[in-house]
């Protein structure tokens, strides 16, 4: 086991870990839009809250959360072990330095952090209250579900609530721009025929995912 | 010309550094941004002062051995080595900050030298077939595709001067590393230690304490012999192979 836990902690082997991680939250975005835009359903959230109560008791959903509060936390701590090891790399920095790189390139690391407390705001706001309460209760065709929805309705009718999530989502976009293409590079996976398309799937990606995320708070607090 | 030069200067290793400035006021736009040393240091030296010691070699841009961190940037405005640039890229009455190389893997000798042996050390860990010697074999006797024959030449036109290190906010060897292993391994005469050789030269790299690439490409657009990071990339692949299929437990 030697040379596994050599690879891992080898400067590409832990590049590794961020670009699979990375990857695999990008796809975890995606499934988790789609779950939030029946938010803008016109049901009063029962679409919801159905969807809501089936991600918190389906046992196969349960083991995919479990993975992927995993792949949070590796994508976090390799992120703070990289970072930390690449600052000690220079540790004299320049009198004059003219950048040749992209802003959220050179910014992954305060992207990253604003992300995860954003984080630990949305989860507490939402998901902790879904799972532990308090929370009020609604029934459709005789069963009882929580209604997570309303929690989500009084949450996004404060405007300060609203720009938070704005914001947020504004940050991920550029976190997006740079990690996506980077997790390919990282991967190896850098091809003449298969550049642009990675380019453009990425900024197109950094672009619409966050916007639509946008969109559901901005949508709430108009109606 | 006249140019106004701030100049780090540091005594040795152990020293504190400080930037000290100078007046140039007769510079001629013809002049390499060496030759504009030359002009100064031979002033100090006749006002009885300690010359700056900066690296340099065969000023014509092919040994690697300058390295100045000139207005922010390795090598200076262009995309050469410092001994190619000439005075005619700056303006008159300018002012240009000059530095050396920034990395803990890097450490400042005096003045405008770093010891760069830490790429010597990635270089003996692995870069390099070996060969029996023996009768001269035939010229073009193994067939190589002239598209793998291109990207290794391309790559073996690294000249190992540590501007992607300079450029690399995270002081990364990766661009450097990669040109080395990749010449190797796109032609026949690296397969036999390839795996090796890309386990070997990594962990050196590692273990000078080179930071780790984040895709910024700062290294790719700062490169005087315009090394692309589709090097990195290969790199990447062959480390993963040789990690996980090499019989080094």
């Amino acid at each position: 086991m030697n040379w596994f836990t050599n690879f891992f902690s080898s400067s590409i082997g832990r590049k590794l870990v961020m670009a699979l991680t990375g990857l695999f939250l990008i796809l975890f975005l995606v499934v988790h839009l789609a779950g939030n835009l029946q938010l803008l359903l016109n049901d009063g959230g029962k679409a919801f809250n159905i969807y809501a109560h089936t991600m918190t008791s389906n046992i196969f959903i349960k083991i995919v959360g479990y993975v992927n509060y995993t792949m949070i936390l590796l994508h976090v701590i390799w992120a703070i072990w990289l970072t930390r090891t690449n600052k000690t790399s220079r540790p004299v920095g320049y009198a004059v330095s003219k950048n040749s790189s992209t802003w959220s390139s050179r910014n992954m690391g305060i992207l990253g952090t604003l992300i995860l407390l954003f984080l630990v705001f949305h989860l507490q706001g939402f998901w902790y209250r879904m799972h532990w309460g308090p929370i009020d209760t609604v029934s459709y065709d005789g069963e009882e579900y929580r209604n997570l929805y309303a929690v989500v309705d009084f949450a996004y009718s404060h405007l300060w609530y609203t720009a938070i999530y704005v914001i947020s989502m504004a940050i991920l976009a550029f976190h997006l721009y740079h990690g996506f293409g980077s997790a390919f590079q990282t991967l190896g996976l850098n091809h003449v025929k298969y550049n642009p398309v990675i380019k453009f799937i990425g900024v197109a990606f950094a672009i619409i995912v966050p916007a639509l995320f946008a969109l559901i708070p901005i949508v709430m607090f108009l109606n | 010309m006249k140019i106004t030069l701030k100049v780090w200067r540091q005594k040795d290793n152990n020293s504190k550094g400080a930037f000290k400035t100078y007046q140039l006021d007769h510079v001629s736009s013809d002049m390499s941004f060496l030759e504009m040393f030359d002009v100064l240091n031979n002033d100090l030296v006749q006002k009885g002062e300690e010359p700056i010691a900066f690296d340099h070699d065969c000023r014509e841009g092919i040994c690697g051995m300058c390295s100045m961190y000139i207005n922010g940037r390795p090598h200076g405005p262009l995309q050469t080595t410092t001994c190619q640039l000439h005075m005619r890229s700056f303006k008159d009455g300018e002012t240009i900050t000059v530095e050396p190389w920034r990395a803990a893997a890097f450490p400042v000798l005096k003045d405008l030298v770093v010891d760069r042996s830490a790429f010597d050390r990635i270089n003996q860990a692995g870069g390099y077939v070996s060969v029996n010697t023996g009768g001269v074999p035939d010229a073009n006797e193994i067939p190589i595709p002239k598209a793998d024959a291109d990207k290794a030449f391309d790559a073996a036109a690294c000249i190992a001067c540590g501007a992607c290190v300079a450029a690399c906010k995270n002081a990364s060897a990766m661009l450097f590393v990669s040109a080395k292993i990749s010449q190797l391994a796109l032609l026949p005469q690296g397969q036999p230690e390839r795996k090796t050789r890309a386990e070997k030269m990594v962990a050196q790299m590692d273990a000078e304490g080179f930071g780790s690439c984040t895709n910024t490409l700062a290294c790719e657009a700062e490169c005087p012999k315009g090394i692309s990071v589709t090097n990195i990339a290969r790199m990447n692949r062959e480390y993963y192979g040789a990690k996980f299929s090499s019989e080094n437990v």
